[in-house]
């Protein structure tokens, strides 16, 4: 019965992606281009080996901020904040790394461990004011991202700024070579193709330790129960406060990281120029793939591709936004529906249910 | 008296920085903090967020939490400036609130028809709209001058501006007359000068947009709280099994709240645009939305309140526009206030928290005799630090509507 149940849960991404296809179609039909010879353009481009490459680095940084997100909405708590979060630790952690020179895998340690422990931070001030003053969580770290944007604009420009360079951009000094991850490209062989980001690894290791914590541990269950019914959990002796502020630091942690696959395997340094609006990304990855480490792999990789192919449609003459348009559609009607088969599940049951006991 | 000091005391986290502020501008050095300038400016920023935060309120009156505010908001500021610079300034206010409305809809299809989690729901909207923003304007002004993928074309033409007569010096058949507060804010007189400036800056050159966006104040409480369908509305957000018994269409209240919450977002959308640049650019609402949202929340679900709320963050945003300087002062007013909140806490017995105060007092005292000014990216995020600190101090008492952001549906007991 349960698989029969995955099943059904398992159309309602797909009918998203045909419908939001569809709508994308006509909205390119409304501005005179052909869609199938648009969406062949995407595929084809999308496709090359050096896109398959920039999909699988785009990749990275995407599932690691749609873990973080899928922590907090475990327990029903809305994590907006992780872009803040990612990028004031990456700022931090590339600027403190940038100051010390210790053996390769430790350095890259401690630079990890420095992103961890600011951005954790950065979400426990959302998990202390929620519990403490009753400030909705959307709210506080909607407000904490722009904070942290006037922050980092100040600390990149006054105070980490790299001086030593005659630099039209801010920013810091860049990594030395022990605090960098080397890139994949020679051990998979693949070296005419484009640096494949070294982080891929750690962040493959993210997602099982993500489906370990909230799948196999007591804080785990507890942050599950909650979210799905925090009058039964509390009863269980789960303390709401507690937890609220838990889930709020671990996803800030994980938060951290997302900043860290950029930074340590390509950029190296933080600049204006780093990349900025993962942490909303994140967001729709983690509401695609349903919190599930598998699910939000496919959605980080369907996004990534998205973006990657769409980059082509300028040079026809189509404007590339409209991937935006997509990725939005497909988020706003795969919600729907899961809702709407969350409902025919739940139906359901209780027919079997009832079945059950008459007979 | 005893109603005096009664009110004294529940209000005093209010009055207290406010005349700590008065006080702090008679020193010429901060005076700008209460120039009638400062408060034209500060009413003309608030308004934008007012708009937002009534549109939360019709929302959320209804039961329907709308996160989605900063996304009708873009599309507000995007769909006045095409109807903008197609028709001219009016059809751009019309265009957009009729984007804004257009957003309601679809966020009241997917909380209401379809029970979709509201801040889920709100969240792919605001990714929705920026996108939707930025390609509309691409195909809209692909080929207009000066335009480009993030900017529209200049809006031609305004909406018209009015001064007070007499009180601040507005013409009567072309002849201008007497500018009462504007001389009395002249004579520097504690309080009554700072008064004046406040009354000077919101009676003078006020654009008739202005004052539609604020008789919506008065229009949305007479309408909530005195006509039958507002009270309709408002049982819809509080018990919608019961109101559904009384025969009320539960879902049809709905709708309306969350669509009139979109058309006033988008005309807080058209505010800034019109009442700004004159064009359309990205990331031009800053999150307006969401200090609407929280506005909302500090003026514990009432229209007055939401415009108090508005007024404060609209305050702190003309600061950091008009006077870096004065923005400095304000580091003494946090520290007295941090003082006499630290007094308090100690003759309460809580010697905690009074501790607390006084080394973070302390900390501003030693801040602002280190420096000259405060850094400018600081002063960018002044409206939202004061977002914060304003709601931990505020949010205790909080009433709001029962069933807010609780999905309902027809014939289900809640």
């Amino acid at each position: 019965m349960k698989i029969k149940y995955n099943l059904i849960s398992l159309s309602a991404p797909v009918l998203a992606l045909s419908l939001s296809v569809c709508i994308t179609s006509l909205i390119l039909i409304a501005i005179g281009k052909n869609p199938l010879e648009t969406f062949a353009l995407m595929y084809d481009y999308g496709t090359t080996g050096k896109s398959l490459v920039s999909i699988v680095n785009r990749f990275i940084p995407l599932y690691i901020s749609a873990i973080a997100v899928a922590v907090g909405f475990k327990m029903g708590l809305f994590n907006i904040g992780v872009e803040g979060q990612y990028l004031l630790s990456a700022l931090l952690a590339a600027a403190i790394g940038a100051s010390f020179s210790v053996s390769r895998p430790v350095h890259i340690l401690l630079i990890m461990i420095i992103a961890t422990m600011v951005s954790a931070f950065w979400g426990a001030i959302a998990g202390y004011l929620k519990v403490n003053k009753g400030i909705h969580e959307v709210i506080s770290t909607i407000m904490l991202n722009y904070i942290g944007t006037g922050i980092i604009a100040y600390l990149l420009g006054q105070v980490f700024n790299d001086e030593d360079k005659a630099n039209l951009i801010p920013q810091t000094t860049p990594l030395p070579k022990t605090g960098q991850i080397p890139e994949l490209n020679k051990l998979l062989s693949i070296e005419d193709l484009p640096s494949l980001h070294g982080f891929l690894p750690i962040a493959i290791t993210l997602g099982i330790i993500y489906y370990l914590l909230i799948w196999k541990t007591t804080l785990g269950y507890n942050l599950r129960i909650t979210g799905q019914n925090p009058i039964a959990a509390k009863f269980s002796g789960v303390d709401p406060k507690r937890l609220t502020m838990l889930a709020m630091i671990i996803s800030g942690g994980f938060a951290g990281l997302v900043g860290m696959g950029p930074l340590l395997s390509y950029h190296h340094q933080y600049s204006i120029d780093f990349p900025a609006g993962l942490g909303f990304a994140g967001i729709g990855v983690a509401l695609l793939g349903r919190n599930h480490p598998i699910g939000m792999a496919f959605g980080a990789i369907l996004f990534a591709f998205l973006e990657r192919s769409s980059q082509i449609l300028d040079l026809r003459d189509v404007p590339k936004e409209i991937e935006t348009m997509m990725s939005a559609f497909i988020l706003l009607i795969v919600v729907v529906f899961y809702e709407i088969i969350r409902r025919y599940i739940v139906t359901q049951q209780i027919k079997e249910a009832s079945k059950e006991t008459e007979s | 008296m005893d109603k005096l000091i009664k009110f004294l005391k529940e209000k005093y986290l209010i009055i207290t920085p406010v005349l700590l502020i008065i006080s702090i501008a008679q020193i010429d050095q901060y005076s700008q903090l209460t120039t009638s300038g400062t408060f034209g400016s500060a009413l003309r920023l608030s308004i934008p967020i007012m708009l937002a935060g009534l549109g939360g309120l019709f929302s959320e009156r209804t039961g329907v939490v709308n996160i989605g505010l900063e996304g009708m908001m873009i599309m507000g500021t995007w769909f006045t400036a095409w109807g903008g610079v197609l028709f001219g300034p009016w059809y751009g206010v019309l265009f957009g609130l009729a984007g804004g409305a257009l957003f309601g809809l679809i966020h009241a299809i997917a909380t209401v028809s379809f029970q979709v989690d509201h801040i889920v729901s709100g969240v792919a909207i605001n990714i929705l709209a920026v996108g939707a923003g930025r390609f509309f304007n691409i195909l809209a002004f692909n080929d207009y001058e000066y335009a480009s993928s993030t900017a529209s074309p200049i809006v031609n033409g305004q909406i018209g501006k009015v001064t007070l007569p007499f009180l601040s010096g507005g013409d009567i058949n072309g002849s201008s007359t007497l500018n009462i507060l504007g001389i009395i804010e002249e004579q520097n007189i504690f309080l009554i000068s700072d008064i004046a400036g406040l009354l000077y800056g919101v009676t003078s050159n006020i654009s008739y947009f202005s004052i539609l966006a604020l008789l919506l104040i008065p229009g949305s409480i007479y309408f909530l709280w005195k006509t039958p369908l507002g009270l309709q509305m408002r049982s819809v957000g509080e018990l919608p099994s019961g109101s559904e018994s009384l025969g009320v269409n539960v879902y049809l209240m709905k709708y309306l709240g969350v669509i009139i919450s979109g058309a006033l977002a988008g005309l807080g959308g058209a505010f800034l645009v019109l009442e700004g640049p004159s064009v359309y650019l990205e990331g031009q609402t800053n999150g307006r939305g969401f200090i609407g949202l929280a506005s909302l929340l500090f003026g514990n679900y009432r229209p007055f309140g939401v415009f108090l709320g508005a007024g404060l963050f609209g305050f702190a945003d003309a600061l950091q526009l008009r006077s870096e300087e004065s923005i400095h002062g304000l580091l003494i007013v946090v520290f007295l206030f941090l003082f006499i909140l630290a007094a308090r806490f100690i003759y309460k017995k809580n010697l905690k928290s009074g501790l607390i105060c006084i080394v973070l007092g302390l900390f501003f005292l030693i801040w602002f005799n280190n420096s000259t000014e405060i850094p400018i990216q600081f002063v960018y995020f002044t409206p939202h630090l004061t977002t914060l600190i304003v709601l931990s101090f505020a949010t205790q008492k909080f009433r709001m509507p029962q069933k807010v952001g609780q999905p309902y549906r027809k014939g289900e007991l809640n």
